[in-house]
């Protein structure tokens, strides 16, 4: 569905160079010519946000590790280094931390938006894999980010993760070794994790460039799910889509500011600011907010190695969502009962975050493994059910009866 | 009702049940009272007289067992901290003696220059921990690195309140909080009893008293008044840098607020008749 390219330059130069490499006729074809949906709402400018918080984390990531000392010994010295001495270093590493956490927000925004208005389903199916593989590579990135820092809590982090591995049975220690690097986590780890630290953000730009492509292959879904039957129902990506994702992404612009300059460690965690000590153990072993979904699924399986093929399979399931889901139907708008199930899921995952968080005793255990079962119905029972017992509503016709608000 | 509704109010219920139980479990340590600090909220800046006093605690009183290692001479006269003048800084690392080589590469002390690390008490932790059974934290990061649990929904609250102010809050109520011990509690050997301290048994002894330090400038020479400077100078200690961010972030917030103005404006002229 890529726009057709009417690109055709006035300047001699860039003719003779479009001849050669037509990439003057991509970007025009891509982000200018490329029909959109004229019914977008909002949410739908978050591809465009994380693209650019992709972006920041890059260009901060890089100078920021032109100052950082990967070694157990310097690692969190270099870090406050950056805060005390490099110029303007608290803002690159504030904006780099806080910015961790909003590519995240914004990245869960855009799934949920992925799931309310069924847009894994058909043709998007590899487009919707592809995100999924992102954020895998995110959760990855991110995890070994928070490590780099070497405070009590990236050390207790990370042992706690890579000890997860363990749980595999047979070869489990041996991973684990070969994943510290020794027979604990320490320099050879904090080494590794740095070079993959920065490689995987690349990684992540290549396969966002093949999310993108898959996007223009299938063309953008919509709020009401139905694919674009004329020239009516879709505008330009330029300037219509661009002047709207560039508005909100100041707006979201605003709330990241507000992190980084006022709150700028409001979602850390207190501990990180204690240099690594593994003599000492924190009371209490917390990941990232952004984790703490899953870090209560895990926890709240009382087998270790269930709890493991749990946590994993909470993500794995995303990527099957194309098949799990077997309504017609695309987007939530026409699904009463789906709807409802999926504010739901909402608050069950922020639900599970909160769990995630408290110590795993009590009543949390028990709110932790309700919630768990949901979260695993709602892929599992929910979605495939839904698809052949839901009575929705009517579709409209198109896009702009749709928007006209022509009745069916 | 829907699906939904029940559900929400199912699970609303079981959320309140827990706020209101859990803490009443849980509730051992009482939250550190709040203070008024200079530098909280969007237009925070640190009291140079504040820092200043609280220099001359933490060099008279906490010094002489906690390292700031991460702290330089020089940062006492840079500006956003306790406003010291270049020959004042260099007076103060002039009285420490500091480890280094002479010319021979023979091991010699020197006295403190404006680029010096204020020197640890202790050549190292082992040491630290030889003297006093525990080796007092590194007081460079200290305000960051300290907090108490302020539990739902107060956390989500200061998102917005932009209370931020935990570690020092957490640290002068620790300086106020030592108490004899209720009945029955079983307080170690060389334990202190703190009512702020998680676990209430604290290994270091009361630092702070009325009257023991010396203010020039007619500040009231009493523990409260001690806790909240040496407080406010550990705050700067691990953020020199929070009133230059303070600053840019209003600038920075100006300017957004704007840009997103004008982007909406330009959005709606562009989208207009489309």
């Amino acid at each position: 569905m890529s726009g057709h390219s009417t690109y055709q330059p006035q300047n001699k130069f860039l003719q003779w160079f479009e001849k050669r490499l037509p990439l003057g006729g991509l970007i025009h074809s891509s982000f200018v010519a490329y029909p959109t949906p004229r019914n977008l709402n909002y949410l739908w400018t978050f591809g465009g946000i994380l693209s650019f918080m992709l972006g920041v984390q890059i260009i901060t990531g890089v100078v920021l590790a032109m100052h950082y000392t990967p070694h157990v010994d310097l690692a969190f010295k270099s870090v406050e280094g950056i805060m005390r001495d490099v110029n303007y270093g608290w803002l690159l590493r504030y904006l780099h931390a806080n910015g961790a956490s909003m590519f995240f927000l914004a990245v869960y925004i855009h799934m949920f938006r992925g799931i309310y208005y069924g847009s894994y389903k058909e043709p998007r199916e590899v487009l919707w894999i592809l995100g999924v593989i992102i954020y895998l590579l995110m959760m990855a990135t991110g995890f070994m980010g928070y490590v780099l820092v070497w405070g009590q809590m990236s050390f207790w982090a990370a042992t706690v993760i890579t000890n997860l591995f363990s749980a595999i049975p047979g070869v489990g220690d041996a991973i684990v070794t070969w994943l510290w690097g020794g027979y604990a986590v320490g320099n050879p780890t904090l080494n590794r994790f740095y070079s993959l630290h920065y490689l995987l953000p690349f990684v992540i730009a290549g396969v966002v460039v093949l999310h993108i492509w898959a996007l223009h292959v299938a063309g953008q879904n919509n709020p009401t799910g139905i694919e674009p039957k004329s020239n009516k129902d879709t505008v330009a990506f330029t300037p219509y889509a661009t002047v709207k994702d560039g508005f909100f992404m100041a707006v979201f612009c605003i709330l990241y500011a507000w992190f980084v300059f006022y709150i700028p460690n409001f979602l850390g965690h207190a501990d990180n600011y204690i240099p690594a000590n593994p003599a000492v153990t924190p009371t209490h072993i917390v990941p990232e907010w952004y984790y703490l979904p899953f870090y209560a699924i895990l926890r709240a399986i009382p087998d270790k190695l269930m709890g493991v093929i749990a946590l994993a399979a909470s993500i794995v399931l995303l990527a099957f969502l194309p098949w799990l889901d077997t309504s017609k139907v695309r987007s939530a708008r026409y699904r009463p009962l789906f709807k409802q199930f999926f504010w739901l899921f909402v608050i069950v995952c922020i639900g599970l975050g909160w769990l995630g968080s408290k110590p795993p005793e009590g009543i949390y255990v028990i709110l932790a493994r309700i919630f768990t079962a949901y979260y695993f119905a709602f892929f599992l029972i929910v979605m495939p059910l839904l698809g052949i017992f839901e009575k929705t509503k009517p579709v409209p016709n198109s896009i702009s009866d749709s928007v006209l608000g022509a009745k069916v | 009702m829907s699906v939904l509704k029940r559900t929400v109010i199912g699970f609303t219920v079981a959320g309140a049940i827990a706020t209101l139980v859990l803490p009443a479990w849980a509730e051992e340590e009482a939250p550190p009272p709040r203070h008024k600090w200079s530098f909280a909220g969007p237009f925070g800046k640190y009291d140079q007289g504040q820092l200043q006093r609280g220099f001359k605690v933490y060099k008279e009183v906490c010094a002489v067992c906690h390292s700031l290692s991460m702290v330089a001479f020089r940062n006492l006269a840079e500006p956003g901290g306790p406003g010291f003048s270049e020959a004042q800084a260099a007076a103060v690392a002039s009285e420490a003696k500091i480890s280094d080589l002479d010319d021979k590469g023979a091991p010699a002390e020197r006295p403190g220059r404006l680029a010096d690390y204020f020197p640890s008490p202790f050549p190292n932790e082992l040491a630290a921990k030889a003297v006093h059974g525990v080796a007092p934290p590194d007081m460079s990061t200290l305000a960051k690195g300290r907090t108490y649990e302020r539990g739902f929904p107060w956390f989500v609250l200061d998102m917005f309140t932009q209370y931020q102010e935990q570690g020092p809050d957490y640290i002068a109520a620790l300086l106020k909080g030592y108490e004899k011990p209720p009945q029955g509690f079983q307080l170690p050997e060389n334990g202190h009893y703190n009512k702020y301290f998680p676990g209430h048994n604290i290994a270091m002894p009361q630092p702070l008293q009325d009257g023991q330090v010396t203010y020039d400038d007619g500040a009231p020479q009493t523990l409260d008044q001690y806790s909240q400077d040496v407080s406010a100078f550990l705050m700067w200690a691990a953020e020199p840098h929070l009133v230059q961010r303070k600053r840019i972030g209003l600038q920075v917030m100006i300017f957004l607020i704007v840009l997103a103005g004008l982007m909406y404006f330009t959005k709606k002229k562009v989208w207009h008749g489309a």
